[in-house]
């Protein structure tokens, strides 16, 4: 139902990840069209000692945003706990009054109280909603007004499109950034080796449950004990996601059961997902340095202005990949599960 | 306290599936969850088969609830959706919705069972949903029994709450096939290998610790979730159901000894003395202590420590 009749592409958002206030200038600067943040505690996501926005910060970031005009989401996308749903309530509270232009939520308690409580203030649902079809969709829109929905990194290109046809929200899909091979909101494998995990408190593969270890068969990355992954002399070590690492099954030893240190990124899809009514683009890295924040949106800003004004002549440049890989997990890419093969 | 038998998790032909249904019809189990909710490629059984294994089951006075699809992302997906949600509101069964866009096509409706991948965990959101015609919800499997006590507190009336409580836990589901990986096969074009692993593909850490299971786009704990022990604490609780997931081997034999122990037939040491070599790996519990979940706490511990000193 995005209507998409009038030939010229549908405007398209950059939206990227602000995990401080420098990394929130830094994408601003290199022409982000809104940036993603979270509170400094489990209500978010990405709650990792360091990260994050205090008061202070928040009313900084979002006057530095307003004052070039663009938008700030705030991301409160974990699911409140039983003993204190009351802190996300807060939450809700602290972003409707600091005058951002959307809260990202995932559970419908929180967007149930945020629809009565501010009729007028954006909803978007979180990826952690984990609606990849569009009956989850509209219940959502219907129920509370939801107007934007991340999906999950779970559809192909084919699915994403058969989606957008049967919802009125709009759609953000993820373009960049670490890729999360199970569906968002529908993992719990950090909580079962850690106790700590997305949904519950934010945050996946902790890193105060990692140990480093030096031993003769080689450099061990553990998690709350667990071998995730041993490394040979002169391999790149990665940090210890636990779908990341190498396990054996059957006779087959010591491969990436489940997925390799790869980042998605779909710059070669760019002129499929404008035409199909994508409505924003977002990249992943709340954990990532304004460096990358700047290099990563520097990039795909360029290349949606070049897909935008030359949608037929688009290809994605050799120099992007590159500068891209360069900040990837693992030195490279994959289109995921929008290339039907990759699955 | 009611027994319930969860959704088969895992890919069997269709003459076991059958013969396993036959087998649980004679058990004292109350309730049935049918249907295929991991990968919409499993056909050995269509849902008219799974109709006719209900109509035994319901003959055989056992409560009959289909389960929806965890992950819906194709069309096909969404139109089997509907058939599901139509026959359930035509009176047929009860449906265990087990995500939002199932939800949407039963709320109103007809009475049905919120899943357990649902991620209800606060007692605003129980609320809410209970309203939509919740007539029984299966908690999360990250969530204990301390936050469960705080749900159990405020529960609307007559909402009953369902624990899952044997069996290793689905975890993580992907769009991606693990098995199929496994096999170098695109998904696409498995070859159906998880009939081959009647419980799922282990996947073991480099030093041997067996870790996860791999069943097509869904992973598992290698180790079997286990709250026989718990059950006097559940009761205390108010929780109304009791849920056992399948596993190839063994499953009227534990669903008798969680049985034996609800009706104190048994007492619980000796139910879990009992139970322990039917288990396709070693115990856990950590999640409803709070704990990770792959760790093994209070009298469980101690009695495995007893055995093994």
């Amino acid at each position: 139902m995005n209507s998409n009749n009038d030939h010229s592409p549908a405007p398209l958002e950059l939206v990227c990840p602000a995990g401080s206030l420098p990394a929130l200038k830094a994408a601003i600067d290199n022409g982000a069209d809104c940036v993603y943040l979270g509170f400094r505690d489990a209500t978010n996501a990405r709650n990792f000692a360091g990260l994050n926005f205090d008061e202070a910060a928040i009313t900084n970031g979002i006057r530095y945003a307003h004052d070039r005009g663009r938008k700030v989401f705030v991301a409160l996308n974990t699911y409140p706990q039983a003993a204190n749903p009351q802190a996300w309530c807060l939450a809700i509270d602290r972003a409707a009054q600091s005058g951002v232009d959307a809260v990202i939520l995932a559970d419908p308690g929180m967007m149930a109280y945020a629809a009565k409580r501010y009729p007028e203030l954006r909803l978007h649902l979180s990826v952690q909603g984990s609606a990849t079809n569009y009956e989850a969709l509209n219940f959502y829109h219907e129920h509370f007004g939801i107007v934007r929905a991340v999906l999950p990194r779970v559809l192909s290109l084919t699915q994403v499109e058969q989606v957008l046809e049967k919802t009125p929200i709009e759609i953000e899909v993820f373009g960049f950034g670490s890729l999360c091979v199970m569906v968002e909101g529908r993992c719990a494998l950090s909580s079962y080796v850690t106790g700590e995990a997305p949904n519950t408190n934010g945050v996946c593969s902790p890193p105060k449950a990692v140990r480093w270890q030096e031993t003769p068969q080689g450099r061990e990355s553990r998690l709350n004990g667990v071998l995730i992954d041993r490394y040979a002399a002169g391999e790149n070590a990665g940090y210890p996601t636990l779908c990341k690492g190498r396990f054996d099954v059957g006779d087959e030893e010591n491969y990436y059961a489940i997925e390799e240190p790869t980042s998605l990124n779909t710059l070669a899809l760019l002129p499929q997902l404008m035409k199909m009514g994508v409505r924003a683009i977002k990249i992943e890295g709340r954990q990532r340095s304004p460096a990358y924040v700047a290099q990563v949106t520097k990039v795909w800003r360029e290349a949606i202005d070049n897909c935008r004004d030359n949608p037929h002549r688009y290809s994605a440049k050799p120099v992007w990949m590159t500068d891209l890989d360069k900040v990837a997990e693992g030195q490279q890419h994959t289109l995921g599960a929008y290339h039907r093969p990759w699955k | 306290m009611k027994l319930s038998l969860g959704p088969l998790l895992y890919y069997w032909p269709r003459d076991a599936v059958l013969r396993f249904y036959e087998a649980i019809a004679k058990t004292p189990v109350d309730t049935v969850y049918l249907g295929e909710t991991v990968c919409s490629r499993r056909r050995e059984l269509r849902l008219a088969d799974w109709l006719n294994v209900a109509a035994t089951l319901k003959e055989a006075g056992k409560e009959v609830v289909l389960s929806t699809q965890v992950l819906i992302e194709s069309g096909s997906d969404v139109t089997t959706l509907h058939k599901i949600a139509e026959m359930s509101v035509h009176g047929d069964f009860m449906v265990e919705a087990n995500d939002m866009g199932a939800v949407h096509c039963l709320e109103g409706k007809v009475p049905f069972v919120a899943g357990p991948h649902l991620n209800i965990y606060n007692l605003p959101t129980l609320q809410w949903m209970a309203a939509l015609g919740i007539k029984r919800w299966v908690i999360p499997m990250e969530m204990g029994r301390d936050d469960l006590k705080l749900l159990q507190a405020g529960r609307p009336v007559g909402l009953e709450t369902e624990v899952f409580a044997y069996g290793r836990m689905p975890l993580a589901f992907s769009a991606r096939c693990f098995t199929a990986r496994h096999y170098n096969l695109p998904k696409d074009d498995c070859q159906f290998r998880c009939i081959d692993h009647a419980d799922g593909l282990q996947m073991r850490t480099r030093e041997g610790e067996e870790f996860l299971v791999l069943n097509g786009i869904q992973t598992q704990s290698a180790r079997v979730y286990n709250l026989l022990l718990e059950i006097d604490a559940m009761c205390e609780i108010g929780v109304d159901v009791v849920r056992i997931s399948p596993q190839s081997q063994h499953t009227p034999e534990i669903i008798d000894l969680f049985h034996d122990v609800m009706t104190q037939k048994t007492s619980a040491d000796a139910a879990m003395q009992a139970l322990t070599p039917l288990m396709p790996e070693q115990a856990c519990n950590g999640y409803w202590y709070g704990k990770p979940g792959l760790e093994l706490c209070g009298d469980a511990a101690l009695q495995r420590a007893a055995q093994t000193q």
